[in-house]
């Protein structure tokens, strides 16, 4: 039961995108060439990126809201590591090592400190985009040397950008980690039932911190790749973003109550969400209109499967 | 029943009170170091500067209290101040009655979506009202087309409703007065706030008991709403200008101020004079930062660091109060 509906939601997703294909080269001649495409996978990949390890802990029935705060940070740092004179691949470190330290502190909040997630990393949003504005004020740090670029605006093979290529192959260790592993299965059980799966010798808690610390780990990697490609860091870079991103993951068809998803659902959302984005940008409509629906989509992933389960018996 | 009532509350006055002297502490040793913080002026400028947050942090506090939360507090705000301003273009004449009625109305609407979704379709908060909170903004671009409305645009009436002084105070100060009173009385002593403190704290027990622990939450988000419609015409009013991102972000102030006032993220614990004391306690920092030679890019810095030191006291009290519990039972 619980296999084919997950391939259902899968399925509606892939006919979404498909169905989104046929509108937007009907609507635009230009939207069905290699180079448009290529560029449209740009409005995707980093927030995509951070998706992949938040929808694992979703599913583990915990919530990362500071991921947005995360990447600002974590540009921030690497911006001031670059005005120090570091090199490429010390910048690209210093974001890295920033993301991981963030989600650490998220995840030492939750498991030692005992804080329901959705608190903890309100305040950690707060606390890391404060941190931004703080440090930065309404400066703008742009020094970056010009290999860092390669990151973000770099083609590995013809269209196909570094961007996405790390997208491709992120979500196939992702994919494979979560359903064809022993610690996949364990997220799964820890979602589902955190004190059963305690009995059954899964150690819940070294599992939240892991989860939280590699969330905070792939926003820094947003962070390198968004910071590449803007080629400047300011404290409101990314603002917005953690709603997008958990859109995301929750239209990819993770469960917000934890214990149900895929990584391939997830795949599809992001796509889905790019051509969205990229489709209303070919026909001119403003982002803050996008929002209206970015925000109605999330509700209704939610409320059509309580509106469709509900005759079948209460879920309390 | 009762015994647990009267310990709960005594918790609450206990706990209000160390915040009240803690609040009390910062205050004076500001003082101390800048003697002209405590003149009259100042001070009610401080509470001119805390209004607005006081009333929206008493409607949170509310939703806060059922278990839910609303995040979509300040995009309401910033909507119902683009709807108050346009109003007011359009109809400068009508005065201010209208148009708190309609910014009371709409806010409470909005409110009211986000209560019934998270009511009838059990609904995650957060997920809906992250969603509402999108949807809001982009409403606002919608009904302004993107552009501004300046002061040359409202009408005076408008514009002076919230800076009218009385008694050394402006109506801004004495409407979260006011509002602040109202709570401290009703939450004490109507049977609909003791119904949504028991909602709160263990919903299945208060359906058992014949309270509609969803209709509690639809009533708090209602009233939020409300609360957010009412001061988006405020703030339009005090700023002089209305746009797509006012009040961008500030419901993390709000709900920044209820978890220091000691609210529970959990539900059914938390008190209006804390969560006044937690608006006060964020104001006298705010208005300190500058005499002390902070730039004001901090305070967003403190907020998110006061707020993590808050809800993790307050995650070591619930683990105690657990740990009682479960040894007596």
């Amino acid at each position: 039961m619980k296999p084919a509906s997950l391939l259902r939601w899968e399925s509606m997703l892939a006919l979404v995108l498909v169905l989104e294909f046929i509108l937007f080269s009907a609507i635009s001649p230009y939207f069905l060439s290699v180079d448009t495409l290529s560029d449209a996978t740009f409005n995707f990949t980093e927030r995509a990126i951070v998706a992949l390890p938040l929808a694992l802990l979703i599913i583990a029935g915990e919530i990362d809201i500071s991921v947005a705060a995360i990447i600002a940070l974590a540009s921030v740092a690497m911006g001031l590591a670059s005005a120090e004179g570091m090199g490429t691949g010390g910048i690209a470190a210093v974001g890295l090592g920033t993301g991981l330290l963030a989600g650490c502190i998220n995840g030492a909040l939750v498991t030692i400190g005992r804080v329901p997630s959705i608190v903890a990393t309100i305040g950690t949003m707060t606390l890391f985009r404060g941190a931004a504005y703080a440090v930065l004020g309404d400066r703008v740090l742009k020094n970056y040397p010009e290999s860092f670029a390669t990151f973000g605006q770099g083609y590995l093979v013809g269209p196909v950008s570094i961007e996405l290529a790390l997208f491709a192959l992120f979500a196939i260790s992702f994919g494979v980690f979560l359903h064809r592993t022993r610690w996949g299965r364990a997220i799964f059980a820890i979602g589902a039932n955190p004190v059963a799966s305690r009995f059954a010798g899964v150690p819940v808690n070294q599992y939240r911190f892991a989860l939280f610390a590699l969330t905070g780990l792939f926003s820094g990697f947003a962070a390198v790749l968004l910071t590449s490609r803007l080629g400047s860091t300011r404290p409101s870079i990314a603002q917005g973003w953690e709603l997008e991103i958990i859109s995301m993951v929750i239209l990819g068809g993770v469960s917000v109550w934890g214990g149900k998803g895929s990584i391939l659902g997830v795949v599809l959302a992001a796509l889905v969400f790019g051509l969205v984005t990229f489709g209303l940008g070919l026909m001119n409509i403003p982002g803050i209109v996008m929002s209206i629906f970015t925000g109605t989509l999330l509700i209704l992933v939610v409320a059509v499967p309580a509106l469709v389960n509900r005759p079948l018996g209460n879920q309390r | 029943m009762s015994v647990l009532r009267l310990s709960a509350l005594s918790g609450n006055a206990r706990r209000d009170l160390a915040f009240a002297a803690l609040t009390l502490a910062l205050f004076l040793g500001v003082t101390i170091a800048f003697p002209g913080f405590a003149a009259p002026r100042n001070l009610a400028g401080l509470l001119d500067d805390t209004a607005i947050l006081i009333m929206l942090a008493l409607g949170q506090m509310l939703v806060i209290l059922v278990r839910g939360i609303d995040l979509s507090i300040a995009a309401n705000l910033a909507l119902c101040g683009m709807l108050a301003a346009v109003f007011d273009r359009v109809w400068p004449g009508m005065g201010i009655g209208p148009v708190l009625v309609l910014t009371l109305v709409s806010g409470g609407l909005l409110g009211a979506f986000n209560g019934l979704l998270v009511w009838k379709l059990r609904l995650p908060p957060i997920v809906v009202t992250l969603g509402t909170m999108s949807i809001y903004r982009g409403a606002i671009y919608l009904l302004s087309k993107g552009a501004w409305v300046n002061e040359n645009e409202m009408s005076r009436g408008f514009l002076a409703f919230p800076r009218i002084e009385f008694l050394g105070l402006t109506l801004l100060s004495w409407l979260a007065i006011v509002v602040a009173a109202v709570f401290v009385v009703v939450l004490r002593r109507a049977r609909v706030a003791r119904d949504l403190y028991a909602a709160g704290g263990n919903p299945e027990a208060a359906n058992y008991s014949g309270i509609d622990a969803g209709r509690m939450q639809f009533i708090a988000y209602t009233i939020c709403g409300a609360l957010a419609g009412v001061c988006g015409y405020l703030w339009v009013a005090r700023f002089a200008v209305a746009y797509t991102d006012i009040a961008l972000g500030f419901e993390l102030s709000v709900i920044a101020a209820c978890l220091i006032g000691g609210v529970a993220i959990a539900g059914g614990v938390g008190s209006a004079v804390g969560v006044v004391l937690g608006c006060l306690f964020i104001g006298i920092i705010r208005s300190s930062l500058p005499l002390v030679g902070i730039s004001a890019f901090w305070q967003m810095f403190i907020n998110g660091v006061v707020i993590l030191l808050a809800v993790l006291l307050s995650a070591r009290q619930r683990e105690f109060k657990r740990t009682i519990l479960e040894v007596r039972a």
